[in-house]
């Protein structure tokens, strides 16, 4: 065996007896994998394509969507169609990533004890949907979701709708001035088609209809079924699809 | 005098502050928890300005000895006791969110019992609550004897373990009115995450001004594993939880990050809270306690630096491979699978340091139950985190993914890893913390043992069987070229697989409450007349040199 050569230079025992060196080497070594992966995502221009159609949330689908949050629907259901010929078939066209680009948290899912969710709008009527939430094994007997009666009984209580479309607008969704300032006008103006043309010219193919059955009132059903009513429903994924390679006009440039 | 009126009056302040909080808010839920947070900042204000000896109460009521003057042994008596108490309410959400899944009546038709709420109640317990207890404990246990010195701060210490009591009911409460910023394990809102973030910091300062104030030239590996896990869970927390409120008196906030951003960012800190905070933390234990219960060294003094750089560095880029085949883009899913792959080597690294410890000692896994659970422990750590790399495999991972293998993968190592090696390090510490001779019983151990691992067996065995059905059923095509199966009769297919699973669930509750009643008759004091647990057979008659027999 080759004699042991003197130590000399860096010793890990210098490491050992300073607290401070340990942290700071230990928080630099920590940080390295996360500044290499994620910050990438925020300046590289294509990791969202951008495609036509995509839109902030309707006040009343961003209601719907934050009773989807609260409910903890993301523990069973899963907003992501994975690129294979099985999900596309069941599910629809694989999910892209602009898709979910307003969408403060993500809600892509880990698990799926219940089926994806990422187009599920306008697959079953509005009937379906609050049939299924309060009662699911009256339509679905195999099921093992949870019933979600009380949705149809309470009223929907937001609190000030500016103040949620003020905070997106802080963390980056275009929502415009008017979209602001008329976000509680709008909350009940999808629910009534008399009064939801204004909507749907600032909100394209937004959804104007009485969703519970129950036009006397605004519930939180409402909400939830707008919500899910409009899942996958504002891209047009034929015309995105020529995306996925550089566009020849990139190409020319 | 002018501390205690300084003190009392910032806990006074604050409690007013928390009750007008809870006047203005515009939500229910926050104007339970400011309540819940007013009431916290009252008692302690009593505690404070009335004169009772609470350290005495305790001490009646814990039945713990006295400040020998030796160590602080008081908050690590409180972070045990709170280790079960949260336990128990972890795995019994958890048994109970089980049995939903096969039965689903068991929603009970109310709000607050529907699974999606109850889940990240079970989750957050077991992780943050059992978990972050135990490490706490352990942390402030072993900081103290492996630096020679008391707690740094011992106030300071105090306000810790009451400050994350605190966060863990807001979050637990918080669950159950359905304030949740809906990200799997960051799941408290902005108001809580910034209590914790407090409370954090007061821990980063405590343990490390111990470290600080430490008698021995080195700082003892455990520490190292111990600061790194702290550190590093700070820095998910801050960047992770980063959202903007839609009102200062209301608990909704939105993320400060959306779609991919935000995925990656997710799981940058959902990957890494199983990498620090039940990997790294829960090896710091490993380093400790498995050499003073089987009374060794630990085996490599070069393999426990290679590991501990190699898998701090590693672990961070490994989140990626819970979003393979999602819109994140190609070059991150690779990364994150070639990274995960590496993983496997120094998590191995921990796994031969800790087993190899025993080299000398192994026939202490025939004779110490203690021991035993610890060998458990470190290889479930060494399966799960050979199953893990495998399981971030791309080709594996497009059948895995958003099945019940990643469940039965997780509880692998939850229960296999991080519930043996805290159990056994909660039996190492009762005896000695309280001053007892030894534990009430050690045969009551060996039943926890056995009815844990057989209870993972099952847990583990049946979600391997439904995650691969599920995987295998949703992408089954028949000869027609049609897909065979609806997702409802993939659904209707896992009723078997979740009653086992609920099954092994049980035996390990079952456990853990054996583990209550021996804890709390040690802490009474009780020996349990017992046979030993192994018994050498000795014959006197035999045992004398031979008398040689001339022949006949």
């Amino acid at each position: 065996m080759a004699t042991k050569p003197a130590e000399k230079g860096f010793s890990h025992k210098k490491v050992e007896r300073n607290v401070t060196l340990l942290g700071a080497l230990a928080l630099l070594t920590v940080a390295i994998g996360g500044i290499v992966e994620i910050a990438p995502l925020f300046w590289i221009d294509n990791t969202v394509e951008k495609v036509e159609g995509m839109r902030p949330y309707t006040p009343l689908e961003l209601a719907g969507r934050n009773i989807y949050m609260r409910e903890g629907c993301y523990t069973c259901h899963s907003q992501m169609i994975r690129p294979f010929r099985d999900e596309v078939e069941r599910y629809g066209h694989y999910s892209l990533a602009a898709e979910s680009m307003y969408d403060h948290p993500f809600q892509w899912g880990s698990k799926r004890t219940g089926p994806d969710l990422a187009r599920v709008g306008g697959r079953y009527s509005d009937e379906w949907h609050k049939a299924h939430l309060i009662d699911p094994r009256s339509v679905v007997p195999e099921s093992i979701m949870p019933p979600y009666a009380f949705l149809a009984d309470r009223d929907l209580d937001t609190g000030d709708m500016a103040n949620h479309l003020t905070a997106l607008y802080r963390v980056g969704v275009p929502y415009t001035k008017a979209d602001i300032a008329k976000a509680n006008d709008d909350l009940a103006a999808q629910v009534d088609p008399a009064a939801g043309l204004d909507l749907q010219k600032r909100y394209p193919k937004a959804q104007v209809r009485d969703f519970d059955g129950d036009p006397d009132r605004l519930t939180e059903m409402d909400a939830l079924i707008a919500y899910l009513q409009m899942l996958g429903t504002l891209v047009d994924v034929e015309k995105a699809a020529p995306q996925e390679r550089p566009s020849e006009t990139e190409v020319a440039q | 005098m002018d501390g205690l009126v300084t003190k009392a009056g910032g806990w006074l302040a604050l409690a007013l502050l928390a009750l007008v909080a809870a006047a203005v808010a515009v939500d229910a839920p926050f104007a339970v928890h400011m309540v819940i947070v007013a009431l916290a900042c009252l008692i302690a204000l009593w505690a404070t300005v009335s004169r009772a000896d609470f350290d005495g109460i305790a001490r009646g009521i814990l039945k713990m000895p006295a400040d020998q003057g030796v160590y602080d042994d008081d908050p690590i008596r409180w972070g045990v006791i709170a280790t079960l108490f949260w336990g128990i309410a972890g795995m019994a959400a958890g048994l109970y969110i089980a049995l939903q899944l096969a039965f689903p009546a068991l929603n009970l038709e109310f709000e607050y019992t529907t699974f999606g709420r109850l889940r990240p109640l079970h989750t957050s317990a077991v992780i943050f609550a059992f978990g972050g207890n135990a490490l706490i404990a352990t942390s402030f246990y072993v900081v103290q004897r492996t630096c020679r010195a008391r707690l740094a701060f011992p106030t300071l210490a105090r306000f810790v373990f009451w400050g994350y009591q605190l966060f863990i009911v807001l979050a637990a409460t918080g669950y159950l009115m359905g304030v949740t910023e809906a990200k799997e394990y960051a799941e408290p809102e902005w108001y809580v995450d910034l209590w914790l973030t407090i409370v954090w910091v007061a821990y980063l300062v405590v343990f490390a001004g111990t470290i600080v104030k430490r008698r021995e030239p080195h700082i003892y590996v455990a520490n190292w594993f111990y600061l790194s896990f702290i550190i590093t869970i700070a820095m998910l927390h801050l960047v992770n939880n980063l959202s903007m409120p839609a009102s200062i008196f209301g608990s909704k906030s939105y993320a400060a990050f959306a779609g991919v951003q935000d995925a990656l960012t997710q799981w940058w800190y959902g990957h890494n809270a199983v990498g620090f905070f039940l990997t790294a933390g829960f090896l710091a234990m490993m380093y400790y306690f498995v050499p003073k219960q089987a009374e060794r060294p630990v085996y490599s003094y070069r393999l426990s630096i290679i590991h501990f750089w190699s898998l701090i560095f590693l672990y961070i880029w490994a989140g990626p491979h819970h979003l393979h085949y999602t819109a994140l883009p190609d070059w991150a899913q690779t990364l994150g699978m070639v990274f995960s792959v590496i993983l496997w080597m120094p998590s191995w690294g921990g796994m031969i340091n800790g087993l190899m410890t025993l080299n000398g000692a192994w026939d202490k896994i025939r004779t110490d139950p203690i021991i035993r659970m610890m060998v458990m422990a470190l290889a479930f750590y060494g399966m799960s985190t050979f199953e893990g790399p495998m399981m971030s495999i791309k080709w594996v991972n497009s059948m895995s993914h958003y099945t019940d293998w990643t469940i039965g993968h997780v509880h692998s190592g939850a229960l296999g890893w991080n519930g043996m090696i805290t159990f056994a390090c909660v039996y190492y510490l009762v005896p000695r913390l309280w001053g007892r001779p030894r534990l009430y019983s050690l045969r009551m151990v060996n039943w926890h043992f056995w009815l844990a691992t057989v209870g993972i067996v099952f847990y583990a065995a049946s979600m391997w069987v439904a995650g691969i059905m599920q995987g295998l059923m949703w992408r089954e095509y028949g000869a027609d070229g049609y897909l065979v199966y609806s997702f409802a009769e993939s659904v209707a297919a896992m009723h078997p697989m979740y009653l086992i699973r609920a099954t092994g669930g049980a035996m390990y509750l079952a456990g853990f409450l054996i583990m209550i009643a021996n804890v709390w008759a040690t802490l009474g004091g009780k020996v349990r007349a017992e046979k030993p647990m192994t018994e050498t057979p000795y014959n006197a008659a035999a045992d004398r040199p031979l008398v040689p027999v001339p022949a006949e």
